[in-house]
């Protein structure tokens, strides 16, 4: 197993581990958490294959991460944001509770 | 090397199932914290030291603490939230681990990874710095008007609204 | 040609136009609709005037004429001509139509005073003015037709002026239908006249109807029953005259044609309208009297016309002794009148029958409108046999009155009436045809003083019998004169009456020269034809005939006054049978009730019928398919489209609902899809060949 690949399980079960805490946890903190994970997997993805890819540019993958970062944080922080705002209103932080924007 | 991988790596993932299956959210937040503190050492294994710390900063300074400010501002009189019931349980984590194990074997029997381990130089944080500031740099000021923006919206959103109104109108959230 | 006669349409246009602008007026615009309908007629009366100046001025040999014709229509080779013509015969009637219209417009604004439909009174007014100008200025027979039959409207619209009175919306339809029964042979010979000839233009430079070319032409074709062309024509076109001149048969409008305002009565059913017919045969002349080469005697065209005149004379006069509304005696009167003016044609010409004419004009508008004068004063009354001792109340009106019933009667000397009976009857006793008119007309002469006796009697002599209880008095106020705007148009009319006949005494024959000028010679002046034998003894005959009328008129009703308005008639104690039949008018009316009109009714009935059945079947029929093809229409759009519609807009929501429950608003299910999909993605990229 190339190191590469090494890698890359290990955050293709990082990514599962996040999936499953999102799709598993009533609280939306804690899907908000597994969000990140499945980010950090991403993350982790994208330097191994930057390090390992055999391509010209090394820095690329970097970059991207660079960019994901910050996207993530200032994702984290509008979805915080919004379930603090949703639990001043419902007192409640319960994702399956939270139905009143339905069709 | 190996060692450290392995142990960075094992560390990543027991503190990740860890950080989503604890039910004391305190204890979950302190796990994810562990979690991205082992990525961070994952990414210095990997060559990318300033990522890594840009990791440690950013996410357990700023996110982790976010996100045990978001839990305590969100304390209800049920201390820990049962998680979801048998049924719905299984199949999220059939379905995650399905996805996980497709992309393994992706990884494991994909003829396009490159087979040698030559590893690339790792990249100085000067020729990050320029990539940024010449290629990216539309990218880069994007980027920056999104946390403007992002912050600006949190900020909005959470904002405590201002006491109702002498109508008697009750406030809305 | 002078300057003048290009101009001379201005003289019927004037008043038209305003009648135009007047019908555009609204009803309290009173002043400015008298102002305009007499400002008008008296620029064409000064127009008419300057024309019989110039007509004075310069006659040809065959006397003064002038001709404007112009192409108005032209269709293939045919062209129909308008213009005018100006010679003597139109000159004096332009003079007298717009001098007597001029009057009785001024009288008519203090008659129609208080009447809110002053504004229209006028309007029609004018209307009538200018269509009766323009006939007699017509320069040919279509141009002469419709003017004809504007002047028969404008009879129509004045005589059921106050149409809310189901009496006069009767008179006026009975008017306007009687003289269209005589419209239609004058229709008739009109298109003969033009089939024959070629042309209805009366003068057109030797080719027009009139000229001797054509009239030569008409003379020389032998008809029906010996008759020659020109004799058809003549009596179709005197069916015409007669209709609209009231001669018998064709009478019987007349005296209806009383329900109208008494301004109307004077204008149109005693000067101008009835004296169209007579005027028509005048300018017809020249075919009436046309022989074929060779023949010997009276044309039978105007022998027919003397008989006519002369027996609808006498056949008026008889009437008139026996009725009892002052305005109906003078109807038939003017009927009377009128067959004195055609004997006059008949028997001696243009001249004789167009002196008449003009004397006529004068007095009877002077007596209408002196009625009229009455009826005003009086409040309304028109029963002679409650009026009585006006002579003191009125006495302009008296004064004029008595002038105008002498002119009338024929009284010698003084009044022009006296002149121009002496020329029908000097006429009718030199007709070598037969003495009968010459009778006649004596007894035409007798009978119209005696009823005039009666009537001046009777209104203005003896008790005033007004105001008696009954008969809706409507006040007892005693009678009035009227204001000078009503009696000094009497003055005028007055003088004139006396003075037209000087122009026409044997003595001194001014207007005979003037009109016929071919016998100008004939008609020099010499005062020693005055005293001649034959005049002379005529003079003595009929002064002596009007004496006795008079005579009776006063022996039966002037020596016992009449007290009670009830009383029966002195003449039909001595003669009640025929007095009874002449009230009766002869039942001429009884009679077309009993034939013509319940045989017209029956074709009404029978037209009623078929729409209703045929055509009102047809289009119950029509409007069922459409009723039928509405609802089969209906149907298919509320089943077939609306339903179909429907149907898919209710499919539509009920997907659309379908799909809005996909987002059930929970997280969780959101998160799932997710993972499905990234599982699926998985799927693909691992098995489909991304390797």
């Amino acid at each position: 197993m190339s190191p590469l690949e090494r890698y890359l399980i290990v955050a293709a079960l990082l990514f599962g581990i996040g999936l499953a805490g999102a799709l598993t946890r009533r609280n939306a903190i804690l899907v908000l958490a597994g969000i990140e994970l499945m980010l950090t997997a991403v993350n982790l993805n994208l330097i191994a294959f930057g390090r390992y890819g055999g391509h010209a540019a090394p820095a690329a993958g970097q970059v991207f991460v660079l960019f994901v970062i910050a996207v993530a944080a200032a994702e984290t922080a509008v979805g915080l944001a919004l379930i603090i705002a949703w639990f001043r209103h419902r007192r409640t932080v319960q994702l399956d509770e939270a139905d009143e924007l339905r069709g | 090397m190996e060692t450290a991988f392995h142990l960075l790596a094992a560390g990543v993932l027991v503190a990740a199932v860890a950080a989503m299956s604890l039910r004391h959210l305190v204890h979950c937040a302190l796990c994810l914290v562990a979690v991205f503190a082992a990525a961070a050492g994952l990414f210095l294994t990997l060559g990318a030291e300033f990522l890594a710390f840009a990791q440690v900063l950013v996410y357990v300074g700023a996110i982790s603490i976010l996100i045990v400010f978001a839990m305590l501002l969100t304390r209800t009189r049920a201390v820990d939230m049962a998680s979801l019931s048998v049924r719905p349980r299984v199949l999220g984590v059939t379905a995650a681990g399905a996805v996980a194990g497709f992309v393994i074997a992706a990884v494991l029997t994909s003829g396009a990874l490159p087979e040698k381990a030559a590893a690339a130089p790792a990249v100085p944080v000067r020729d990050l710095g320029r990539e940024l500031m010449t290629q990216q740099v539309p990218a880069l000021l994007a980027v920056g008007l999104l946390l403007t923006a992002a912050l600006l919206g949190a900020v909005v959103l959470a904002l405590r609204e201002p006491p109702a109104a002498p109508s008697g109108k009750e406030p809305r959230a | 040609m002078n300057g003048l006669a290009p101009q001379l349409w201005l003289v019927p246009a004037l008043p038209l136009l305003a009648a135009g602008v007047l019908a555009c007026l609204p009803r309290r615009a009173c002043r400015l609709a008298a102002g305009l309908a007499i400002g008008a007629l008296a620029v064409s009366l000064a127009l008419s005037l300057a024309a019989l100046a110039v007509t004075l001025a310069a006659p040809g040999p065959e006397g003064f004429r002038a001709v404007v014709n112009f192409p108005w229509l032209v269709w293939g080779e045919h062209t129909l001509h308008l213009g005018w013509v100006l010679d003597p015969l139109a000159a004096v009637m332009l003079v007298m139509v717009s001098l007597v219209g001029l009057l009785i417009f001024i009288y008519s604004v203090g008659y129609m005073a208080g009447d809110e439909n002053f504004t229209r009174f006028f309007c029609f007014l004018s209307l009538f003015a200018g269509a009766m100008l323009a006939v007699v200025m017509a320069n040919s027979l279509v141009l002469l037709f419709i003017a004809w039959e504007l002047v028969g409207l404008a009879s129509y619209l004045l005589i059921g002026f106050w149409f809310q009175k189901p009496a006069a919306a009767a008179a006026a339809k009975k008017a306007f239908l009687t003289t269209r029964v005589g419209d239609l042979g004058l229709f008739a010979g009109m298109l003969w006249l033009y089939a024959a000839t070629g042309t209805v233009v009366f003068y057109d430079g030797g080719r027009g109807c009139l000229e001797s070319a054509a009239v030569s032409t008409l003379a020389g074709r032998t008809v029906t029953a010996g008759l020659t062309l020109s004799a058809v024509i003549s009596l179709l076109v005197l069916l015409g005259a007669a209709g609209k001149s009231g001669q018998f048969p064709l009478h019987v409008w007349l005296p209806d044609a009383m329900e109208g305002p008494t301004p109307v009565s004077a204008l149109i059913h005693a000067a101008t309208m009835v004296a169209a017919g007579v005027f028509l045969v005048a300018r017809m002349f020249p075919i009436f009297a046309a022989a074929p080469p060779g023949a010997t005697g009276t044309p039978p065209a105007l022998q027919a016309v003397a008989w006519l005149g002369a027996g609808t004379a006498v056949f008026a006069a008889l009437i008139a002794v026996a009725q009892t509304d002052i305005k109906r005696i003078l109807a038939y009167s003017t009927v009377s009148q009128l067959g004195y003016m055609f004997l006059g044609l008949g028997v001696g010409g243009v001249a004789v029958g167009m002196f008449h004419l003009l004397t006529h004009a004068g007095f009877k508008a002077l007596l209408f409108l002196g009625a009229g004068s009455v009826i005003h004063g009086c409040h309304g009354e028109q029963d002679i046999r409650r009026l009585g001792g006006l002579w003191r109340a009125q006495p302009i009106t008296f004064a004029t009155y008595a002038v105008g019933m002498m002119a009338l009667a024929g009284v010698p000397l003084l009044f022009s009436g006296f002149w121009s009976k002496e020329e029908i009857l000097h006429a009718a006793l030199g007709w070598p045809v037969s003495r009968g008119p010459f009778w006649l007309a004596l007894a035409g002469a007798l009978l119209t003083a005696f009823y005039m006796t009666r009537q001046m009697v009777l209104v203005f002599f003896g008790p005033y019998r007004g105001g008696a209880a009954g008969a809706g008095a409507h006040d007892a106020a005693p009678p009035h004169e009227s204001s000078p705007v009503m009696t000094v148009p009497l003055v005028l009319l007055a003088v004139g009456t006396v003075v037209l006949g000087f122009f026409g005494t044997p003595a001194w024959p001014a207007l005979q020269a003037y009109l016929d000028p071919a016998h100008a010679a004939h008609f020099a002046p010499d005062l020693r034809r005055l005293f001649s034998a034959e005049v002379l003894k005529l003079m003595a005959l009929s002064t002596a005939v009007v004496l006795t009328g008079l005579a009776l008129g006063w022996w039966l009703y002037g020596r016992r006054p009449v007290t009670d308005p009830a009383a029966p008639d002195a003449l039909e104690l001595v003669q009640p049978g025929l007095f009874r039949l002449w009230r009766e008018k002869f039942r001429v009316d009884e009679f077309y009730a009993a034939t013509v009109v319940r045989w017209h009714a029956g074709w009404a009935a029978l037209g009623d019928l078929l729409d209703r059945w045929c055509w009102g079947g047809l289009v119950w029929l029509v409007q069922g398919l459409a009723l039928g093809l509405a609802w089969v229409s209906r149907l298919v759009d509320e089943m077939a489209v609306n339903s179909g519609f429907d149907a898919a807009c209710a499919r539509l929501v009920r997907a659309g609902r379908r799909v809005a429950g996909l987002s059930t608003g929970r997280l969780p299910g959101y998160l799932r899809g997710v993972a499905a999909g990234a599982l699926a993605l998985g799927l693909l990229l691992l098995w489909g060949g991304c390797r």
